[in-house]
């Protein structure tokens, strides 16, 4: 079987470079996952994808999205080779930059690169750039040969015509198959036909980054350039009052003392380290705004109010849950909380700019490139179209590097400096203060059994901080935020929100969010919600059902009966673990639902009698749907779980008068080899759409290993991170 | 100034005493392998050699070399990417962002100059760098793979 897609609602450009084809598609793009806000805003955006085809038969592939160490690069690049038929080894890639979009009407789209949406959004249209160019290449040989192009077929980058055994390079027809109109149908193979789509091969960015080659746009150098260290206020809502310049100006290397803006000062020198050597040495004297007071344990107070609130957003509601409860045997409670957190990239935040009144150039690592154009416009006070923004490969991006604002600052520097090309760079410390950090949350988690202990009834109450209030109002609906109910929110509703959808089955629910806001902005952090609410329902689910007397697999899987691709991962993981072994090692289960795949895992632990925790394995089962290099799935997979196991050990952001406290690794750890639990993942593709990787699988190894801890323990921990807690 | 001898070149810098090494590498000497990850040697991203030993670089005041010290950064651990690490490396695809990998490599590198039997125990007490993405479960695999191969 082969799926026909209809391209009458697109429309191909094709155009003629020196060195031969390149195509490209206009698509008319249906909503993606509903965790874009701003798909409550601008109407959809118009997606394509481009193939260059050089004579010497080079494939150069165009990534619209960011590559960021998720294998992007790879996977996308794998997607177009499979329908071009290309040898692999003549596949390369290249980022067209935000500004030839702008000027080609956006043809490439969005270049978002968020919400594990890099493969799954982007795949049909990928796949239809491939075929397409492979259609035009067939037919260009065809022509040539004056023979009928069903007679002739494409394998490896090499043309073959049947009957006479003929046969062509790509690269010797591409400028021909240039001039030739856009096939208007594509027939995309059938997954059964593929053979570079779930293969696990090798990355295509790995040697350089092993030799030291490899170039971040902190490693870039212009003539000319110099550096830039910059403080913004500590305290939330501060601004300057006043600087003294003449006190470092006379420092070694020391070119300029610059006013950002309202809120941040820098240093520019010859060199970095001069640079933040004289910052550092720089007086400045901070005015207090709104926010400034604010501190984490007075905000507690807040959260916990929020808990019992009669006023509240709705994000899931089923059958008569106030009369499920009124008729309970048992009624079981527990709360449990989730920190503010900083993505903590290790390469901090950092761009290069130039200025001139004619023209401002970008250079930087983001997962938003146009966002990142937008931002330096603004800031260069020039138009858009004589901006643009040359993407870096990221050095982690984990959601922080969606922002612009390290953009914004590097652009208003050099616009004070220009024709210098300005490189600036944070310092950990100033990474760690100016965070938009993962929202702070606290959940009040209720469940009724009956008499058999059977779950009648589950409320889940969130109280705390949303995202889009915090930095995309305009995304709220009706003021809610249903962002903040990732993973548990109703099927079948919303097409927006499905790919965040519950896949339990409780005879009553409520889910609802009294929405609490610190002066603290909020950013997208790799899981995003779905990190709290897993730990929200699945260590609760693990309480209800040693509450009820059962098997928290057997209690789980009750529960899945209209959801067999999740039981399926679920039952997986127990089953490679070896769940209910008497091994002297303690286990617990999680699965959950988000970005559009089923996840789920088994922890293997023990916890010393001297409350020492030693995670040995995780067994983690993922269904993405389609699995297009499985050997990146498993790194993505056992990543994940160092983001959400650091986060659930270590991590905790608090704010004492406004200030961060955390302002470097030393007091925001994060997890190291010595703590890693081996990860045995089983990539389980069951077919007929497409999941998100990179995300997904964090939410269930926190949630895992919690209940792993109980088990070994008897001991529930509610309270993250669990650093300083004794686990018995 | 300082002499230093890096990758074995001999170089003179002129740079206030008190630079830490990473950036009289990185600025001065244009060796860009090595990162800035923290600045209080708690990341490891500036993992260097000196003298085959696992050092962190943030930290280090150029002016406390003497000057004929072998100092070795990733782009001189190999010529041509062919240090046992980085072979292992490249087979297990083990960076992702590889922001962090130069440290990495280097430290995994000299735990293996030490300790060419490197146990699992050896790699806990000895590679403490962070990895924000999480390539540990193939860093680990890693070493062990180096061990079986020859520059």
């Amino acid at each position: 079987m082969t799926a026909t897609t209809g391209l009458s609602r697109r429309g191909f450009i094709v155009g003629t470079g020196a060195t031969g084809l390149t195509i490209g598609i206009l698509a008319a793009c249906g909503p993606g996952g509903k965790d874009a806000p701003a798909e409550a805003g601008p109407p959809p955006p118009e997606v394509n994808a481009w193939v260059h085809i050089g004579t010497d038969d080079i494939v150069t592939v165009r990534i619209a999205r960011s590559e960021m160490g998720q294998g992007t690069l790879t996977g996308l690049a794998q997607l177009v080779a499979e329908e071009l038929e290309c040898d692999w080894d003549f596949v390369k890639t290249e980022y067209p930059t935000p500004g030839q979009n702008l000027a080609r009407d956006r043809v490439w789209g969005d270049f978002l690169t968020g919400g594990s949406r890099g493969i799954r959004t982007s795949q049909d249209y990928v796949r239809e750039g491939g075929a397409a160019a492979r259609m035009m290449l067939v037919q260009a040989a065809a022509n040539r040969w004056e023979v009928p192009v069903s007679e002739c077929s494409a394998a490896k980058s090499i043309i073959t015509h049947t009957p006479s055994g003929k046969t062509i390079r790509y690269g010797e027809v591409a400028a021909d198959a240039a001039e030739l109109p856009a096939p208007e149908t594509v027939t995309l193979k059938d997954p059964s036909e593929w053979k570079i789509i779930g293969q696990s091969v090798p990355r295509l960015d790995t040697v350089d980054k092993v030799t030291g080659k490899q170039l971040y746009t902190t490693d870039m150098k212009m003539d000319g350039m110099l550096n830039a260290a910059v403080k913004a206020a500590p305290k939330r809502g501060g601004t300057i009052k006043s600087y003294d310049a003449e006190a470092v100006n006379s420092m070694p290397g020391v070119k300029a003392v610059v006013q950002v803006d309202d809120t941040a000062v820098a240093v520019v020198a010859d060199y970095w380290w001069q640079a933040k050597t004289a910052l550092d040495s720089l007086p400045i004297e901070w005015q207090d705004g709104e926010g400034s007071d604010f501190s984490s344990s007075a905000f507690e107070a807040d959260l916990n109010e929020g808990l019992t609130a009669s006023e509240t957003f709705i994000g899931n509601q089923a059958g008569d849950v106030d009369s499920a409860f009124a008729e309970a045997a048992q009624v079981i409670e527990a709360q449990y909380n989730a920190p503010h957190q900083n993505h903590a990239c290790m390469e901090p935040m950092n761009a290069i700019a130039l200025w001139t009144p004619e023209k401002c150039e970008v250079w930087c690592p983001t997962q938003n490139g146009e966002a990142a154009l937008a931002a330096a416009s603004e800031a260069a006070d020039l138009p858009i179209q004589k901006c643009d923004v040359y993407k870096q490969l990221l050095g982690g991006g984990f959601g922080r590097k969606g922002a612009s604002d390290y953009i914004s600052q590097a652009v208003k520097i050099a616009k004070q400096m220009p024709g210098t090309p300005i490189k600036l760079l944070w310092s950990r410390e100033e990474d760690m203060e100016q965070g938009f950090y993962h929202p702070i949350t606290k959940a009040r988690c209720q469940g009724a059994l009956d008499a058999d202990g059977n779950l009648v009834g589950l409320k889940l109450r969130i109280s705390g901080q949303s995202i889009l209030a915090g930095i995309m109002p305009q995304a709220l609906n009706d003021g809610a935020d249903m962002v903040v109910f990732q993973g548990l929110l109703p099927s079948g509703v919303d097409p927006r929100l499905e790919d965040q959808s519950i896949k339990y089955t409780f005879p009553t629910l409520l889910v609802d969010h009294a929405m609490r806001n610190p002066p603290v902005r909020p950013g997208f952090w790799r899981g995003v919600n779905a990190n709290q609410n897993a730990i929200y329902l699945e260590c609760f689910m693990d309480e209800l059902a040693h509450a009820a007397g059962r098997d928290p697999l057997e209690f789980r899987l009750a529960h899945l009966k209209d959801s067999p691709k999740m039981a399926t991962v679920l039952q997986a993981v127990a089953d490679k673990s070896g769940w209910g072994a008497d091994d002297g090692l303690s286990r617990g289960l999680c699965c959950f639902y988000s970005f559009g795949s089923y996840t789920a895992a088994c922890a293997e632990v023990t916890v010393s009698d001297e409350g020492e925790l030693k995670m040995h394995r995780i067994v983690a089962a993922t269904d993405p749907g389609y699995g297009v290099n499985p050997q990146q799935i498993d790194a993505q997979v056992a990543g994940s779980f160092v983001y959400g196991l650091s986060a659930m050990l270590h991590q905790e952001i608090t704010f004492e008068n406004g200030e961060t406290q955390q302002k470097n690794f030393n007091t925001y750890n994060s997890m190291r080899i010595a703590e890693m639990p081996d990860v045995e993942t089983l990539v389980m593709p069951s077919g007929g759409f497409w999941g998100g990787v990179g995300e997904p699988t964090i939410a269930v190894a926190p949630p895992a290993v919690l209940n792993a801890i109980y088990a070994a323990t008897g001991k529930r921990i509610r309270q993250l991170p669990i650093k300083d807690q004794a686990l018995r | 100034m300082a002499t230093l001898k890096v990758n074995g070149q001999v170089m003179t810098v002129d740079v206030d005493e008190s630079t830490p090494l990473l950036w009289v590498l990185r600025e001065q000497l244009g060796l860009t392998g090595t990162k800035y990850g923290c600045g209080i040697a708690e990341c490891g991203a500036c993992t260097i050699h000196i003298d085959g030993q696992a050092v962190r670089s943030c930290v280090y005041p150029v002016g406390a070399l003497a000057g004929d010290e072998e100092i070795t950064t990733i782009e001189g651990l190999s010529e041509d990417g062919s240090h046992p690490v980085q072979q292992a490396w490249v087979e297990l695809d083990v960076p992702q962002c590889g922001f962090c990998q130069p440290g990495m490599i280097m430290a995994a590198a000299g735990l293996l100059n030490d300790n060419p039997d490197a146990t699992d125990e050896d790699i806990d007490a000895t590679i403490t760098n962070i990895c924000r993405c999480g390539t540990f479960t193939r860093v680990r695999k890693g070493i062990h793979l180096a061990k079986t191969k020859k520059a």
